[in-house]
């Protein structure tokens, strides 16, 4: 028989009840509960979401980041996709800070997981992982000097002077 | 007791289409064949060119059709694909090379002995083909001398002969001093190889 204890309702009023007045912004895309949390309270979040016995969200599914360019002062968000392996279930869970000063504490100590993660987020969205034993660059070249995901930067290479712009539909 | 492999009579096909090299231009008399030793080395090294396949996506599966029965590189005398650069002739650049394999690539093709050619497979390795974008290497020609490039996405079997065909060509004309002329090094040095 499958477990009837946990579904979203239930979680939301966990969260509520143990942070009232700071998690926020519930929403249930596809059945999917969704919520966020001051940029500071996310490691205090994931470790009740990993040690409540009645919650027990212990497996970061993924971890990335997205730049809103819109949102002032609120312009990346990281986003945390946690995993309940006992009853199935699914959450997310996004913090938002400035793009002027990306800090965010590290997810590492509870998820192991998190440490490619970061570093994958910080290569590509230069969050700035605060307490991550190794925040180097991981997947592009050490040379790089720009975070290519933010929105700032076109996806095409700048630097092609073999191109004729014409041609590829650019002016 | 039959013998029941001579009684089906199976009828065996020999290749009698086997093609020889053509023999160099050179002067013959009885006993004696003199041409220039140019001629002579071109001949062996173009039918004796060992690939070292860099293959990286699914131009790399075109290749693998290529070294089957099919189309069958071994024809070329190219049997052996060698996985060590410093025993090969060829570096065939198949497939998409992310600017963070770029150093590789160049590490790969130094390590090969001259003489050495480079053969560049697919819109990707030639341009960057459809990934205009910051992660991928625009062009093997930024990093290494080519010497044929090969289009498509990706190309078929033939097109790839084709480019082969075109590189033993290039193996079979080659001056025997061209490797040591100031023009290479020249060549050379514009790719920060010295």
């Amino acid at each position: 028989m499958l477990s009837m204890g946990l579904n979203n309702a239930y979680i939301q009023q966990r969260l509520t009840d143990k942070f009232p007045d700071q998690v926020t912004g519930f929403e249930e895309p596809f059945g999917l509960l969704g919520f966020s949390a001051p940029a500071v309270m996310n490691l205090k979040i994931i470790q009740f979401l990993y040690e409540d016995e009645g919650l027990k969200f212990r497996f970061l599914t993924d971890l990335t980041a997205v730049h809103y360019p819109g949102k002032q002062d609120a312009e990346l968000a990281v986003v945390y996709l946690l995993h309940n392996l006992v009853d199935n279930i699914r959450i997310r869970f996004k913090v938002y800070t400035g793009i002027g000063k990306p800090d965010i504490f590290t997810a590492t100590k509870i998820f192991a997981a998190a440490n490619w993660m970061e570093r994958e987020t910080y290569d590509f969205f230069g969050i700035n992982f605060v307490g991550h034993p190794n925040l180097v660059r991981i997947l592009n070249v050490d040379e790089m000097d720009y975070f290519p995901m933010r929105k700032q930067y076109p996806l095409e290479d700048q630097g092609r002077t073999d191109k004729d712009d014409e041609m590829f539909g650019r002016s | 007791m039959t013998n029941y492999f001579l009684d089906m009579g199976r009828p065996v096909q020999f290749n009698t289409k086997v093609k020889v090299g053509n023999m160099p231009e050179g002067y013959s008399g009885e006993g004696f064949f003199a041409t220039s030793l140019n001629k002579v080395i071109g001949l062996a090294r173009k039918n004796s060119i060992w690939p070292l396949p860099f293959a990286t996506s699914c131009c790399g599966i075109e290749f693998m059709a290529l070294m089957g029965s099919h189309y069958d590189l071994a024809r070329f005398g190219s049997e052996r694909v060698g996985f060590s650069p410093r025993q090969c002739d060829l570096l065939m650049v198949i497939g998409t090379i992310a600017k963070k394999m770029g150093p590789v690539l160049r590490e790969v093709y130094l390590q090969m002995a001259e003489p050495r050619w480079v053969i560049s497979v697919g819109a990707c390795a030639s341009s960057g083909g459809i990934f205009d974008t910051y992660s991928v290497l625009q062009g093997v020609d930024q990093i290494i001398p080519v010497d044929v490039y090969v289009p498509g996405c990706p190309p078929r079997p033939e097109a790839i002969l084709d480019g082969f065909m075109k590189i033993q060509d290039l193996v079979e004309k080659e001056s025997l001093r061209r490797r040591g002329s100031e023009r290479y090094k020249e060549l050379l040095a514009g790719y920060g190889i010295g």
